[in-house]
Parts: C-alpha cells; sequence; structure tokens
C-alpha cells in the first residue's frame, strides 16, 4: 500500500492496513482488494460502474468497508453502489471518499448509493469524505443516496466532511416504512473557497415511522453552505430536523428546513441557527488557560464532534 | 498574594462617563476565604473581572504574588495561578463536562479522576460526567459543573462571581456545602463575591464595596455584626423570596 492510499484510508475509513471483515478497495476506478465473508457477499456489476453488496438475513454484527480512493489528477468518476441488508439482520457500512488531487486538473468522484433495509433490520452507515494535495485542481464531491426502509427497520446515518473537498452536493432521499427510525448526524466544515449544499427529502410513509436529522456545520473564510431538508410526514409519524452552524470570517450560510404534513397525525419539528462563536464562549476558555486561538478550535471541534 | 492598587473603571455613557470603581485599594493574604459583598451595582463584579483580566481597569495596578499583572491577557493569568467562576456558566454545544474538566486541569485526567471533581460539587458523577454543557442542564448543574472546574485547576487563587445567582434554595443549600468542603480542604485563596449570609459566615474576612469604593474590610467577627439585616448580608429566606 503506497503512503497516500494509506493516508486517505486512514481519514475517511479510520482504516489502518487491512480491515476485518468484508472490504472493497477502490483506486482511481479500479477494486485494488476485495474480502467477503460467508454472510456478506460484494459484487462488481459488469459494466464497472459500481457493486452490490448483498448481506445475509440475520447477519449480526459484522462490517463493511468500502473506501473508494482518487489519487490521480483529473480523474472524474460516477460510481453505482448497491445495498441490499437481509430482515433482521444488523450490520455497519463505512464508505468513504478520499481525493488526493497533487495536479491541475479537477478529480471528481460522483457517486450512487442506494441502500434496501429489510425488515427489522438495522444499519450504521458512516461516510466520510476527505481531500488533500497541493494542486491548484479542485477537488469535487457529489454524493446521492437513496434509502428504501422496511418495516421496523433501523437505520443511522452519519456523514462527515471535515476538510479539503472544495465542492459539494450531497443529496439524500428516504423513504419510510411502519415502525421505520432514521437518524442522520452530518457534521461539515467548509473553508476557503469551498462550497457546499446538503439537500435532504425524507418522506414518512409508514404508520409510525420516525425520522431525526441533525445537521451540524461550521463555515470559515469565504466558503458557502446552504442546507435544505425537507421532512414529509404521510401517515401518524414523529419527524425532526435541525440545522445549527457556526460562521467565521467572510463565510456565507443558507438553512431552509422545510416540513410537510400530509396526515393529520404526523407531528414534525423544525429548528434552525445560524451564529458565530459567543465571546463568552472564548473568554471562559481563556480562563481555564487556552490562548483565544486554542479555545476557537476547542469550541469547533467540540461543536463537530 | 493579591494587591489591587488604587484601581479605578468607569464607562462611557451619554452623559459621560460613569465611574465604577474609585481607587480600590485591596490586599488579600495567602489561603484566606474573603467574601466581597455589598449593595448591587456597588461595583463587586467588576471587580472580580477586572482581578481575571476579563476587564481592564483605566488606572492602578494588580500584583499577584508580587508580579505586576495588570497588563496580562486572561490566559496568562490563569496559567500564572488565578481561576475564575462566572455569574452565569457559559454553555457549550457539543462539549462535554469531561472535555471542560479536562481543559481546566490541563492534563487528560482519568475518568474516574474527572468524577471525583463532580462528586466535591454534589453531582451524581456518572450522570453528569457525559452530558453535553449545552441548555439541557439547568441553572444549579451548570452552577455546580462551573465550581468543578475550578476545583479541577486547583489554582492559588480562585474567584466566584456570585456562585448563588441564578439558582433554587435547594441548590443553594448544597452550594454552601460545597463552599464549607473548599474552606476546609484547598489550599489557596478563595475570593466570593456574594450577599449570602450563609457564605459571609464562613469567611475569613469580609470586605463591603458600596458605589465603588471598599467601606469595611476586616476579619468576618469585625464585620459581620454590622452588616447583618442590610442588603450586604442577606438570609436565604430573603433570598428564596428574590427580596433584593
Amino acid at each position: 500500500m503506497d503512503k497516500i492510499l494509506e493516508t486517505l484510508l486512514a481519514k475517511v475509513a479510520d482504516l489502518h492496513g487491512v480491515p476485518s471483515g468484508a472490504y472493497n478497495i477502490r483506486e482511481n476506478g479500479k477494486a485494488v482488494s476485495r474480502n467477503t465473508t460467508a454472510n456478506i457477499d460484494i459484487v462488481s456489476r459488469e459494466d464497472g460502474s459500481g457493486i452490490d453488496v448483498h448481506v445475509r438475513p440475520g447477519t449480526k454484527n459484522e462490517s463493511v468497508h468500502i473506501p473508494v480512493i482518487l489519487s490521480q489528477t483529473g480523474f472524474t468518476e460516477l460510481v453505482n453502489n448497491d445495498f441490499y441488508i437481509g430482515e433482521g439482520a444488523d450490520v455497519t457500512i463505512v464508505a468513504g471518499c478520499g481525493i488526493h488531487n497533487g495536479g491541475s486538473a479537477v478529480s471528481r468522484h460522483d457517486g450512487i448509493h442506494r441502500f434496501f433495509v429489510g425488515k427489522n433490520a438495522r444499519l450504521k452507515y458512516v461516510e466520510k469524505h476527505y481531500g488533500e494535495g497541493d494542486g491548484s485542481g479542485e477537488r469535487i464531491m457529489n454524493p446521492k443516496t437513496e434509502i428504501t426502509m422496511e418495516e421496523g427497520s433501523y437505520m443511522e446515518m452519519e456523514s462527515v466532511q471535515i476538510k479539503g473537498i472544495d465542492s459539494t452536493k450531497r443529496e439524500t432521499i428516504a423513504h419510510l416504512g411502519a415502525g421505520a427510525k432514521l437518524v442522520v448526524q452530518e457534521r461539515l466544515m467548509t473553508h476557503g473557497n469551498q462550497t457546499a449544499e446538503s439537500d435532504f427529502d425524507i418522506s414518512m410513509d409508514g404508520v409510525n415511522s420516525s425520522a431525526n436529522v441533525i445537521s451540524r456545520s461550521v463555515a470559515r473564510d469565504h466558503s458557502y453552505q446552504k442546507f435544505f431538508s425537507n421532512l414529509q410526514g404521510n401517515n401518524l409519524c414523529a419527524g425532526h430536523t435541525e440545522c445549527d452552524a457556526i460562521i467565521m470570517d467572510d463565510a456565507k450560510i443558507s438553512s431552509i428546513p422545510e416540513i410537510t404534513a400530509n396526515h393529520p397525525d404526523a407531528a414534525l419539528i423544525h429548528e434552525a441557527a445560524i451564529g458565530k462563536i459567543a465571546g463568552e464562549q472564548i473568554v471562559k476558555l481563556m480562563t481555564l488557560g487556552l490562548t483565544e486561538e486554542e479555545a476557537e478550535a476547542q469550541i469547533v471541534n467540540g461543536f463537530l464532534k | 498574594m493579591l494587591e489591587l492598587r488604587d484601581i479605578s473603571f468607569g464607562v462611557s455613557e451619554d452623559q459621560g462617563k460613569k465611574e465604577i470603581l474609585k481607587n480600590i485599594n485591596l490586599a488579600i493574604e495567602d489561603d484566606k476565604f474573603v467574601v466581597i459583598t455589598g449593595p448591587n451595582g456597588g461595583g463587586k463584579s467588576t471587580l472580580a473581572k477586572i482581578i481575571m483580566g476579563i476587564e481592564k481597569p483605566d488606572s492602578g495596578a494588580i500584583l499577584f504574588e508580587g508580579k505586576d499583572i495588570t497588563q496580562m491577557s486572561v490566559t496568562d493569568r490563569a496559567n500564572a495561578g488565578i481561576s475564575f467562576a462566572f455569574q452565569q456558566p457559559v454553555r457549550f454545544k457539543g462539549v462535554q463536562v469531561l472535555d471542560l474538566i479536562r481543559l481546566a486541569a490541563r492534563k487528560k485526567l482519568s475518568v474516574a479522576d474527572a468524577c471525583e471533581y463532580l462528586s466535591e460539587v454534589g453531582l451524581c458523577a456518572k450522570d453528569y460526567i457525559n452530558r453535553e454543557v449545552n441548555a439541557s442542564l439547568s441553572g444549579g448543574e451548570l452552577k455546580r459543573i462551573e465550581i468543578a472546574t475550578v476545583l479541577a485547576r486547583g489554582t492559588k487563587l480562585s474567584v466566584f462571581d456570585e456562585p448563588e445567582a441564578g439558582i433554587d434554595l435547594w441548590s443553594f443549600q448544597n452550594l454552601i456545602r460545597v463552599f464549607e468542603n473548599m474552606r476546609e480542604n484547598t489550599k489557596g485563596s478563595i475570593l466570593i463575591i456574594s450577599h449570602q449570609e450563609r457564605i459571609l459566615e464562613i469567611a475569613d474576612e469580609i470586605v463591603v464595596i458600596s458605589d465603588g469604593a471598599v467601606a469595611k474590610h476586616g476579619p468576618k467577627e469585625e464585620i459581620l455584626p454590622k452588616i447583618l439585616g442590610t442588603s450586604s448580608a442577606q438570609g436565604s429566606c430573603e433570598f428564596y423570596r428574590g427580596d433584593r
């Protein structure tokens, strides 16, 4: 494994060396290494456009790592991955994308992930995005996530983008069946001239379904962020969306929470707040001996933790 | 250990400058428990902030352990050995109680060690250690966490700005016990801004600040009888009624 691959894998998938369990590592458009288990199968699409991951019903405590690395400047790709989580399974999927762009051409990864979460299955899905490299070429990522949740299923989605992605447009669409529960935690930091857009469209179709979308973001320098979420209650259901942002320097942030009730028993809440770091928070940490810069970093790290 | 020399401080208002503190001279000795009291608006909290460096005096000098710290930043004073508990503790989204105590201690305390400080302020540690220091905590809980951070620092001088403000009577009774414990176990000087008779009773010395100046300063035995029944020494029933 070369140095760049190693660093990127550590950043996007917390991987140090080869992971245990099922995995598929994709570098510059090609699968470079793969492992399947008795319960988890990974199959390449014949046209090379991506992979299908099948998790057998009842599979417990297994994980799938599917990091994607772009290290060749100017490389652009569109990947379609489908995930079938069998009935009653309980698994973790870690998908991350790291771009190292040392050249001047645009490197771009567009991914469409479709999840089919079976009846009473539990899935934790972690997605991390990271970019690096001293070239002037832009690093772009546009992930799209489509989620279909069957009766009684649970999914927790954690998406993190802290550094180095110049432009991102993230789209998440979900349909929830009866009793299904979706929890989304998004953490985002933009700096320089970066732009990030996040768009959630979640339909609570089944009785007693629920969704909770929590976004925390920090925009610094001249970056721009736009957060849009629409929770649609189409049955007896509970939905909550919260967008909390810290604005710094000359950044700009838009937050557009939308809730739509198409059923009289839909209970929906949205909250949104944008503000800078409070001066008194900095002073409090300075009374503990931190410098102003250390205090600021501590507040931002805590907020995005 | 701490000496204030001719400290004056004013704020600009429409009608010109308003003097908050006028030529304050005050010395706090080593290992003393000193309570500063006096009527509201007399300048007590401003004085506490000036000691920590949150406000800078217009004139005068502050000496800490013989060294002039008048121009020192809040950070440098903190590192020189001064701690400060805010009247209204600050909330932080995402920062856990454990994080704050570790920051205060300036080392990676074990969870068990961090819990010790919470227990000392009467909080059931396991219920609080992983909580975020956010709006989900009550005023009394925040206040005690604030005091725990000061305990974790263990500095030579600890300043508490109106620890009783904004909490209910039940929490206040617990808080008194915390200060009684500190009185017995803490090395270093403790300076508390308070009107509360129960806190004044455990003082070595009492300073009365009124109208921006030191009106009285002496041993508790001498000062307390003179101020009982005034707004400088309130009983807890008055406190409960919010009768100020």
